[in-house]
């Protein structure tokens, strides 16, 4: 969809599924070879300067992760592509794994050899069994054409990969919590420090990355750092996969060099809201993301811009809203999803977000005051202050942002503020999750 | 119900002692016929990994994806989150309800349909979407929703006639 130039990171064709032996004759895995005959420092330099950030939310830098893992005294390391891919409105990943599978394994198998790793997992997500299928089936393949396993084009390098499969636990895209799922345990998040990069996967060092971070790896290797860092902007180089979805004429996976705006993305690549309509939020990043009033979409998709703008550009989901939506409902739709998937360890998370959950329906039931709101604006700052790990951070984002641009219908919610024959309308949401 | 020689087998082919805990546990419910982890599994495994129960169904209880009741033939996943939802979820998911006699996390008396709810299945470009085993149907409307179902109905239909018949 969309018109996005060519010859950018991933070229998206929508329904075009790139074989190992197109990938092959497209200059597939020279990117590889190059690596493994320059050696790992010069390549690693390479990923350093071109800036690369993690792509599964956080933003780390993704060279000197690799350092870190790299520059670790205990030599059996492990690499783990994070595909636990669960943010609501996100499905990036699942474009990835599913037609340029094998984009990401080289991806891999490079970020592999730099970090020292000789064992690696693919961590999909159980409700991606098609992902799951075309990456055992692209994994095997490699493996026969000597480009997974031992001693891959006679450089002494070996390299093993599987897949692991999740099962249905959105805190398991947090990497620690994602490590004890690999270890038979249940899905939560351990302390950090130390951080996996020291102390990982069965306590060895241990590299996590996202898939779409990992599949940015052979371009960069490929073309260079210089030419990655042309296609965005100072501050932010190469491209984003942006997962777009909700009330815009057009809907899909796009690719986009950083420094475009968000209403560029929108307008352009989504065509706008429908037909008479008009935007009234956008939730960016996913339901971890915050929701945005149409005033801030030219703020451009840049780390440092969005940051001081507030706004969290996460994995990349944009999720529109048009006139015809009730704020309080998409916020409790995120809320009762984050309650879901709490593990439970925190008291904050845990507790923080079913009362903040009460409240909301007291006030979608036009049973709340105006103190309600005050006491949901103080859950929300213990939430996101005191959760032990980035899911309860998370889920006070879509809170706190709607309390700040969207106070009034809040307000406009409780009894003080009530005409009488408005409550009809705002009937309690059945819970069915 | 299943016996412990493929309990056995599958741990023996996930790498014996070596297996990983979570991988067994899922490949242990694909080869019930009513896709759950029987209490039978459970000790099995418990038994053949030389690991306390406990553990086992400390980490099978966490999982949304792992079952500890038995489910339908054909599992229908609704998804829940604010993109499908917006998209008319609520109606898709009423009709599925009804058509079925059932409600969410519940299976048919027949033992053909569950029903859930999940979380995001990567599919809000064609929201609003369910998915039926492994295969994801987006776009949908409360009368699509049905129609589906009486497809699913007919391929069981046929499925039995078939099987019948070679006996």
């Amino acid at each position: 969809m969309g018109k996005t130039p060519l010859d950018l990171v991933f070229n998206i064709e929508p329904n075009v599924f790139v074989s190992l032996e197109e990938y092959l004759r497209t200059g597939g895995y020279a990117a590889l070879a190059k690596s493994l005959s320059q050696g790992a420092e010069l390549s690693l330099r390479e990923i350093i300067n071109s800036d690369l950030r993690g792509r599964g939310g956080a933003a780390f830098p993704a060279g000197k992760k690799i350092e870190m893992v790299r520059g670790n005294a205990e030599t059996t390391r492990y690499i783990i592509c994070n595909a636990d891919e669960g943010e609501p409105g996100t499905f990036k990943d699942r474009f990835i794994m599913t037609h340029i599978p094998f984009q990401l394994l080289e991806g891999i198998t490079i970020a592999a050899y730099l970090s020292g790793a000789s064992q690696g997992y693919i961590y999909v997500r159980h409700e991606y069994p098609e992902a799951q299928g075309i990456l055992i089936k692209a994994i095997n393949q490699a493996e026969e054409e000597g480009l997974l396993g031992e001693n891959i084009f006679g450089s002494g390098f070996s390299f093993h990969l599987e897949l692991f499969s999740g099962a249905g636990s959105y805190l398991c895209g947090e990497e620690t919590a994602l490590l004890s799922s690999i270890e038979g345990k249940k899905g939560r998040p351990r302390l950090k420090p130390p951080y996996p990069t020291q102390s990982g996967l069965w306590n060895k060092p241990t590299l996590i990355n996202n898939v779409e971070t990992l599949a940015n790896i052979p371009k960069i290797i490929e073309k260079g750092a210089s030419w990655y860092r042309s296609l965005g902007t100072e501050d932010s180089s190469g491209t984003k996969l942006i997962s777009l979805s909700g009330d815009i004429k057009k809907r899909g996976l796009i690719e986009v060099p950083f420094g475009i705006s968000f209403a560029e993305i929108i307008n352009d690549f989504g065509g706008g809201p429908k037909e008479g309509r008009k935007i009234k939020a956008v939730n960016i990043g996913g339901a971890s993301g915050v929701l945005v009033p149409p005033e801030l979409l030219d703020t451009p998709l840049e780390y440092k811009a969005c940051a001081q703008a507030g706004i969290t550009i996460g994995s990349g989901a944009i999720f529109v809203l048009d006139d015809t939506r009730s704020i309080l409902d998409n916020v409790q739709n995120r809320l009762k999803f984050f309650l879901h998937e709490s593990c439970g360890k925190c008291t904050p998370c845990r507790e923080g977000l079913r009362q903040a959950d009460i409240i909301l329906d007291k006030l979608i039931a036009g049973q709340a005051g105006v103190k309600d709101v005050d006491t949901l604006t103080r859950y929300t700052g213990a939430i996101q202050e005191a959760s032990f790990c980035g899911l309860g951070q998370a889920a006070g984002n879509t809170l706190r942002s709607s309390l700040t641009y969207y106070r009034e219908e809040y307000l406009a919610c409780c009894q003080e503020n009530r005409k009488s024959a408005g409550g009809e309308d705002l009937a309690l949401m059945e819970e069915t999750a | 119900m299943m016996s412990s020689t493929i309990v056995q087998d599958i741990i023996h082919q996930h790498g014996g002692d070596k297996a990983l805990l979570l991988q067994v546990l899922l490949a242990v419910q694909d080869a019930d016929p009513q896709k759950y982890l029987s209490e039978e599994s459970v000790n099995e495994i418990a038994r053949i990994l030389e690991i306390p129960r406990s553990r086992v169904y400390s980490t099978a209880s966490f999982y949304s994806e792992i079952s500890l009741q038995p489910r339908g033939i054909y599992l229908i996943r609704v998804c829940t989150n604010a993109p499908c939802e917006n998209a008319g979820k609520a109606l898709v998911l009423q009709a599925i309800e009804k058509e079925l006699g059932i409600g969410a996390g519940q299976t048919t008396s027949d033992g053909i349909f569950t029903v859930e709810c999940v979380n995001c299945l990567g599919a809000c470009y064609m929201s609003p979407a369910i998915k039926v085993n492994d295969v994801i149907y987006g776009d949908l409307t409360p009368e699509k929703a049905v129609k589906i179902i009486a497809e699913l109905r007919k391929e069981y239909q046929d499925g039995q006639n078939t099987s019948g018949s070679c006996i």
